[in-house]
């Protein structure tokens, strides 16, 4: 697999997750689109990582990406599930005032 | 690949499912390249621990009434010209790096699977960063629980 490839796909990955993160209005939209940036990078790594013959730093340093994005998510999706209950919508326009 | 049914889709159902056929189509990409621990942990995180939290997360802030699940999207256009210039700048950059220079890429010896050596190095250089990441997602996760239960006063009950 050529490595121009790989980087192209953590390239294209990366910039629809920021098409999904700017465009969409709902948060749990936004949170998808997240997700789909740190796996770009997670590519990225891993391409350069499996290059190297004598070090794993990528493949480490790629665990440690997909934990906290799990503990991310767990806290992103928790607030949103907040949010929900006192606005009643999860459309991020429609949420516009900070004093609870 | 499905990432694109991700960004053209508007309901959000269909973008989790989708979602789940992007995180096994890059776990595949792991294995090729060698890195079958981490394949196996992107599958178990996130087939089984982020997309089930997703679908929760979609079943619970929105009314099951029957009707689907719409997100529409809005500034299309200037987001679409942010992305795409983002992934032409990305573009041109790869393709005129000389990745070749680099002394520690040896493109003719592809590291093949080394699962022995990934656990020795991750349990003797990197153990510091590995409690510190243990101990962050305790926390982060009795945090996400703490913020979305019901809060519960002393002498009191369940609000």
């Amino acid at each position: 697999m050529a490595f121009d490839h790989l980087l192209f796909l953590g390239a294209l990955l990366f910039c629809i997750g920021l098409f999904v993160v700017v465009t969409r209005k709902n948060a749990i939209m936004v949170l998808i689109g997240i997700e789909l940036m740190l796996n770009a990078a997670n590519i990225n790594l891993i391409a350069f990582s499996s290059f190297d013959p004598n070090a794993l730093q990528g493949q480490i340093f790629s665990l440690f990406i997909i934990t906290v994005a799990a503990a991310e998510a767990a806290v992103g999706l928790s607030i949103v599930v907040k949010v929900y209950k006192y606005f009643q919508t999860a459309d991020l326009d429609k949420i516009n005032e900070l004093k609870g | 690949m499905s990432a694109l049914y991700i960004m053209l889709t508007k309901n959000i159902l269909y973008a989790a499912f989708a979602l789940i056929l992007t995180f096994i189509g890059v776990a595949g990409i792991y294995v090729f390249l060698g890195a079958e621990f981490i394949a196996v942990t992107q599958i178990l995180v996130y087939v089984g621990g982020i997309l089930i939290l997703l679908v929760f997360g979609i079943m619970l802030t929105n009314r099951l009434s029957g009707k689907k699940v719409i997100s529409s999207a809005y500034n299309k256009i200037m987001g679409f010209i942010v992305a795409g210039g983002l992934f032409a700048i990305l573009l041109k950059g790869i393709l005129e790096a000389n990745f070749s220079a680099l002394g520690w890429i040896d493109k003719s010896k592809f590291s093949d699977s080394s699962i022995p050596a990934f656990g020795l190095t991750l349990m003797t250089d990197y153990v510091l960063v590995f409690e510190i990441i243990g101990v962050l997602l305790l926390l982060a996760l009795i945090g996400a629980v703490r913020i979305a239960g019901n809060v519960r006063k002393e002498g009191e009950d369940g609000v």
